[in-house]
């Protein structure tokens, strides 16, 4: 029965999303985006962290079909490889941003009441905050941990998740499938996992869709700061640093990765507005 | 309505509290202190300084410590700025980050506007199609791919404008281009959904068989409801251009709020970190008070609610 469920959810937004040709093309070039960023390294016969000093900034050719930067790595190398960072982060701490927005919003909305106005009172005092300069504070005491980089970002960006959620599960309480299931006699969690979740599916894939390229702008910001990833690990953001350091010389340092970064996130923007017509039409723009 | 503004700035003073104890508490726990700097300064000259700065006290008595003189308004001395006051260095660098972020601003509300107005009005054309997307560009280019992009083309290649320092009126327009723009973007998008909301709207229609001629109708009557959501849109906008302006600062070398707060968090500076983080939240704060009020002034009906 649920099974069969997903798959009807699932195969109507596709039926819909495929109608939409720009989320289509976008939906194609991430594959490919996701293709080079998994499978670049495999194809190219450079490390990320190999560095050559007899090939200082060559611009791109036979070999070094992106160029090299100023310790002679390979630039195609380190865009794949970095792009693999750049998602990973961005699919990950959303991750982490819908289980805790989620949660929240599922348990505010059902209790409702009191317990729902002090959730979200809290919701909005953290909104008013200026979240970015407590994550670059964090980042910045704490050192470049790679996991708090995740639990970081997460922890700012499950607030919009947490409003959507709330607003979709008390609209829920009131069904008449709900009351039927707690006149069976289930207990609260089982009614807020096993019913009121899965018919919020919609929204929740369409936020999340739209919260992984929030996310990479975020991790590349910190990036950009000196407070991401460290060299010679790589990720967009610190390579769109470098190649911003080194544009004068070498512009192509600048362009791949940020063509790369800029690509990935218009596509998934493009998905993510896609995504809500075709799940979410109530809550679409237009 | 009087009541429910008083009630919110009242709100403002559990939250300012709260934010400041998180901050002292996590500054003071993360590793590494002032006054360990790579050159190594003598034992007694070390001591002397943490008692200076009341340092040596146990942690509960510096966070009272810290409160007391807070309340009283004194965000206290700079650690590594000798001699400077926080609330002075404060004074200092803010002029600078907000002559940024108005011109940013001013930018973003010129150009996102009209354009949004434009797609709207005339749907479904080539002046809808490519306002929008020229926005949707604009918001999938990041201020740290666009400002070198700008600095590449206006100062290295065509050597019309400066691209670093921050000295003359010149040296405005590069950065608030680059800040502004993907607010423009975003706006232009709200502008534009927001008035085709209002466009279908009741009262528009009544306007229109009255005989209101179409300027008329779309500036006294559709812009009022359309630019609601712009206005709701301006509270985190007013965060994100301090946080953006961070970065805008550390690309085109601009001495303002923001590079000193991160310069601040590696020296551990405390309380100058406390200080901007304070004054950072007080500021958003009192935007989005005013955010509400522009609201309530829109939009008679989120005025009755209250």
């Amino acid at each position: 029965m649920k099974s069969e469920q997903g798959f009807s959810l699932a195969k109507d937004a596709w039926m819909r999303l495929r109608s939409n040709r720009m989320a289509l093309l976008s939906l194609f070039i991430l594959g490919f985006i996701l293709l080079f960023s998994f499978l670049g390294p495999e194809l190219c016969q450079f490390q990320y962290d190999e560095q050559d000093l007899e090939s200082q900034f060559l611009p791109p050719d036979k070999n070094h079909w992106f160029g090299t930067d100023n310790l002679g790595r390979d630039l195609f190398a380190r865009t794949s490889y970095g792009g693999r960072i750049s998602l990973a982060v961005g699919m990950l701490a959303t991750l982490v941003s819908l289980v805790i927005g989620v949660t929240y919003g599922m348990i505010s909305g059902y209790a409702g009441g009191k317990v729902d106005a002090f959730m979200m009172r809290f919701v909005d005092i953290l909104y008013s905050l200026p979240f970015t300069i407590f994550v670059i504070l964090l980042m910045v005491l704490f050192g470049r941990n790679f996991y708090l980089l995740f639990l970081a970002i997460g922890a700012v960006e499950w607030l919009t998740m947490a409003r959507i959620t709330r607003a979709q599960t008390l609209h829920l309480k009131g069904a008449e499938f709900i009351e039927a299931a707690r006149a069976l006699g289930f207990k609260n969690a089982r009614i807020l996992f096993h019913h009121i979740l899965p018919n919020l599916l919609g929204p929740i894939i369409v936020y999340a869709t739209l919260t992984v390229p929030a996310v990479m702008l975020l991790e590349a910001v910190l990036s950009f700061l000196g407070l991401g990833v460290q060299a010679p690990m790589a990720s967009w953001g610190s390579l769109i640093k470098e190649g911003a350091e080194k544009m004068d010389v070498a512009p192509w340092l600048l362009i791949f990765p940020g063509f790369f970064f800029c690509l990935c996130l218009f596509c998934l923007n493009f998905i993510g507005d896609g995504l809500r017509d075709a799940l979410d039409p109530k809550s679409s723009k237009d | 309505m009087k009541s429910f503004f008083i009630s919110r700035l009242l709100q403002a003073i559990p939250t300012l509290l709260i934010i400041a104890t998180l901050t002292f508490f996590m500054t003071r726990f993360a590793p590494g202190g002032p006054f360990d700097s790579e050159k190594a300064i003598p034992e007694e000259i070390k001591v002397k300084l943490e008692s200076h700065f009341g340092l040596n006290l146990p942690l509960f008595d510096q966070y009272l410590l810290y409160m007391k003189n807070l309340l009283a308004g004194d965000l206290g001395p700079s650690f590594k700025y000798v001699g400077w006051d926080v609330s002075e260095l404060i004074g200092v660098a803010f002029p600078v980050s907000l002559g940024l972020g108005v011109s940013a601003l001013f930018i973003a509300l010129l150009v996102g506007l009209p354009a949004g107005m434009v797609a709207a009005l005339r749907k479904n054309t080539l002046w809808d199609y490519l306002p929008m997307g020229l926005a949707m560009v604009g918001i999938c280019l990041p201020t740290f791919v666009l400002g070198p992009i700008l600095i590449m083309i206006f100062s290295t290649k065509l050597n019309l404008l400066p691209a670093l320092g921050w000295y003359s009126w010149s040296d405005l327009i590069l950065p608030s281009l680059t800040l502004g723009l993907f607010y423009a973007a975003y706006i232009a998008r709200l502008t534009r959904a927001g008035m085709l909301e209002t466009l279908k709207q009741d009262y528009v229609r009544t306007a229109r068989a009255k005989g209101a001629s179409p300027n008329r109708v779309v500036i006294k009557h559709a812009l009022r409801g359309g630019l609601l959501p712009v206005v709701t849109f301006l509270g985190p906008a007013f965060a994100g251009l301090v946080s953006g302006s961070f970065i805008i600062e550390s690309i085109f070398f601009i001495p303002g709020l923001g590079k000193f707060f991160v310069t601040a968090a590696f020296n551990r500076d405390y309380t100058m970190v406390l200080g901007t983080v304070l004054f950072y939240a007080t500021l958003i704060i009192i935007l989005n008070l005013l955010v509400d009020f522009l609201q309530a002034w829109l939009d008679p009906k989120a005025r009755e609610q209250r």
